[in-house]
């Protein structure tokens, strides 16, 4: 996926310049070259290359034995690409269906695990466990759950009298059910960033809001939430450009079907690739990769400012 | 993806192989210059895990060494489907393939590139004995490339026979006796008209390629211009395979759990009576032996009934091919000679059919099957008799597009019109002419 390599996001960190001291001669580097030369090595490898040779071939038609130059053609065949347009939606539907949940879902968690709950430590393990799994295997695991005729969840529901949909068959619900199991297999870590953020937050500003009355649901509005801003922006952006370019569990559930309906760009991209067109799958990464850049940045930039307003 | 990364990488990987290889590079070196046949040498082979495949690969290679025991195997299984074709192109192209390799034939050994990289056979003596309907689908302009595994096979419809003779049903000649039948079946309650399984999405294209057979009868030229980019499946006679499907969907006669059933469901399905009809490839003997044995002779086929019965015709795939990189030489590439020499003997041809199961006729005109083959090979015979089959299209034109199969899926659940269905797979198919350097 090195064509999808978002640049990093995460808030700088390089240390203010003192004034005056700009102007000098950048210092001497405490470092000798040789002591770069590895990990640049490695880079260029590793990253450098494949990134910008798969610019190159993504202006060929390319077939495992011969490479041709053919310019923008492959571009304008991807946008003629029927399943395209479909997927470009369903894209966006699960990125930011996913990303929503994860957020709502982490905080009140996160909330729910700082308190004095019981059992604290070991609810925190659980609902961070389905993380530790693997994406694949948890695919698997709910498609046999989600099986329409003898899946659990259908059979549990019937116990009730209601007649389960068709989970992953059904095109009306298909990848809205894998977008709820995406919310299931990552909450955790949304969980565990919102932890860590509101744990951050000083315990002098619950006092003094509980000295001027303040109810809980006032604290929460008025402390938690403002304060906890950066843990939701990491939540927001991990979440999204995951979401965006997310591949593993909807190929693992579904291979986007039920015929193209849960296809999204990542899986149509993949089946272009696996039909032999490999020009014409590496366009659509570079494709993936600026859209997703497209929309991280500015969302990056904009969740950034906000936090130094607060 | 990995593409990009892939080719740099590979400098690695040949290293790495190349590392991994040096026992068997020793070998061939060894006996590179004088092939007295006595030293050991171990061929390395790449075969699909089918099933099938696998028993018949390792009882040809079993009796070779037998008879050759200088001569041993390591057989190596790959994925089938788009992840196989993935290695076996990546290897060719790396000129790290196996010593031999099966693959499919048509338009899938075309897409190898063999003028490039595959041994070419012409000047040995089995060539003679291949079928005409065999040699064209693993040859160039240049010669004979490969040696068939196992037999043709039809893709059809395959039938229970007891359901047939409880509800005193013939075999349907024309596409509104079929749905006739289908009607009666559903009238009489348990048994599901139709199987259809989705859930391996492969196995819901057969209305439209097993149909081809009497797109052919109708129009002789059809897959001539299909592949120069004059003919469409968004026209008739195409478009009519879109058409059927579209219309059993509609009759409602498929199995209840038609979107999420796999291919075994279906094969056991028919197998026992479940349902009386499910559209495959005669391969399903496969299935059937290892799994039904009992209910072996219970199935029998017929071909998709065209609108009209005149037109009525079975459509046939041919087998995979054994094929032998250029990357194979000296001691090692006479062994695998002699080796691919021995499967299309008489004898050859036995061990295959008694490990694996006869799919329908040889592809080699010097074997013949034995008496004892199941019902549903049996049941296309009268199809040969009469000259009423015809090869499938992927043996005829190159052009197979990636996505039929999701647009089959579609046009069989109710999400997608026949019409627009072939619409699609029309603009599909044109990415695949590009690839191929075709100038529609």
């Amino acid at each position: 996926m090195t064509a999808t390599a978002t640049p990093p996001t995460a808030k700088s960190t390089t240390p203010p310049r003192p004034e005056g001291k700009q102007k000098r001669r950048p210092a001497k580097s405490p470092y000798p070259l040789w002591f770069y030369i590895p990990a640049g090595i490695l880079f260029t490898v590793l990253f450098l290359v494949p990134t910008i040779s798969s610019f190159y071939f993504s202006l060929t038609r390319w077939s495992i034995f011969d490479v041709e130059f053919i310019g923008f053609e492959n571009y304008v065949q991807f946008f003629r690409e029927p399943a395209l347009v479909q997927g470009f939606i369903n894209t966006f539907i699960f990125g930011f269906m996913t990303s929503g949940l994860k957020v709502i879902l982490g905080l009140l968690l996160g909330v729910l695990l700082t308190s004095s709950v019981i059992g604290r430590g070991y609810l925190r393990s659980v609902v961070f466990f389905p993380v530790l799994v693997s994406v694949i295997g948890v695919g698997f695991t709910f498609r046999a759950l989600m099986d329409p005729f003898d899946g659990a969840i259908n059979t549990a529901l019937g116990w009730f009298g209601i007649d389960g949909p068709g989970w992953l068959t059904d095109p009306a619900w298909a990848l809205y059910s894998v977008a709820l199991v995406d919310v299931w297999r990552g909450v955790g870590l949304a969980t565990l960033i919102y932890i860590a953020g509101i744990v951050g937050i000083p315990q002098e500003y619950y006092e003094a809001a509980r000295v001027d009355g303040a109810s809980a649901w006032r604290s929460f509005w008025h402390i938690t939430l403002p304060l906890s801003w950066p843990a939701t922006s990491t939540v927001v952006l991990l979440s999204l450009i995951g979401g965006l370019r997310s591949f593993d569990l909807i190929w693992a559930m579904t291979r986007g079907g039920p015929g193209f309906t849960s296809d999204v760009i990542a899986s149509v991209i993949y089946k272009q690739y696996q039909a032999g067109f490999y020009g014409l799958s590496t366009a659509g990464n570079v494709i993936l990769f600026l859209v997703v850049t497209a929309i991280v940045v500015p969302l990056s930039m904009w969740l950034r400012k906000r936090e130094v307003e607060q | 993806m990995q593409i990009t990364r892939n080719r740099r990488t590979r400098a690695v990987a040949v290293a790495g192989a190349a590392l991994l290889a040096l026992p068997l590079a020793a070998c061939s070196a060894d006996g590179g210059d004088d092939s007295n046949g006595d030293e050991a040498i171990e061929l390395s082979f790449l075969i699909d895990n089918g099933e099938q495949t696998v028993s018949m690969v390792e009882a040809l290679t079993a009796a070779y060494t037998e008879a050759n025991p200088n001569i041993t195997f390591d057989i190596e299984q790959r994925p089938g489907g788009g992840e196989g074709d993935n290695i076996v192109k990546t290897r060719l192209a790396t000129g790290e393939m196996n010593d031999l390799f099966l693959y499919n034939s048509g338009s899938l050994f075309q897409a190898l590139g063999p003028d490039q990289t595959l041994t070419n056979l012409d000047d040995q003596p089995w060539v003679a004995d291949l079928t005409d309907d065999f040699r064209t689908v693993v040859s160039t302009d240049n010669g004979v490339y490969g040696t068939p595994v196992g037999t043709s096979m039809a893709g059809a419809v395959l039938y229970n026979i007891p359901v047939y003779e409880d509800l005193g049903l013939e075999v349907p000649e024309d596409w509104d006796a079929f749905m006739e039948n289908n009607e009666a079946i559903k009238a009489a309650g348990d048994v599901a008209p139709i199987a259809q399984t989705y859930g391996d999405t492969w196995t819901s294209q057969l209305f439209v390629l097993g149909d081809f057979g009497n797109v052919d009868t109708q129009d002789p030229d059809w897959a001539e211009e299909y592949t120069a980019g004059n003919a469409k499946y968004v026209d008739q006679p195409a478009l009519q395979g879109f058409l059927n499907q579209q219309d059993a969907y509609e009759a409602d006669i498929f199995n209840e759990d038609y979107a999420s059933a796999l291919y075994d469901d279906g094969v056991r399905m028919v197998a026992t009576g479940e349902a009386a009809h499910y559209p495959m490839l005669s391969f399903a003997v496969g299935v059937l032996q290892n799994s039904y044995p009992d209910n072996l002779n219970d199935v029998g086929v017929f071909a998709l009934p065209a609108q009209d019965a005149a037109d009525t015709t079975l459509t046939m795939w041919q087998p995979a091919g054994i094929y032998v990189p250029n990357t194979t030489e000296g001691a090692t590439l006479d062994a695998v000679k002699d080796f691919m020499a021995f499967t299309v003997t008489a004898e050859g041809c036995e061990i295959q059919v008694t490990a694996g199961g006869a799919n329908g006729p040889f592809s080699m005109t010097n074997c013949t099957l034995p008496d004892d083959v199941p019902q549903l090979v049996k049941d296309m015979q009268p199809y040969f008799d009469e000259g009423r089959t015809a090869p499938a299209l992927e043996f005829l034109s190159p052009i197979k597009g990636p996505a039929l199969e999701q647009i089959t899926v579609e046009v069989g659940s109710g999400i997608r019109s026949a019409e627009d269905g072939a619409a699609l797979y029309d603009e599909d198919v044109e990415k695949q002419a590009a690839q191929l350097g075709l100038d529609w």
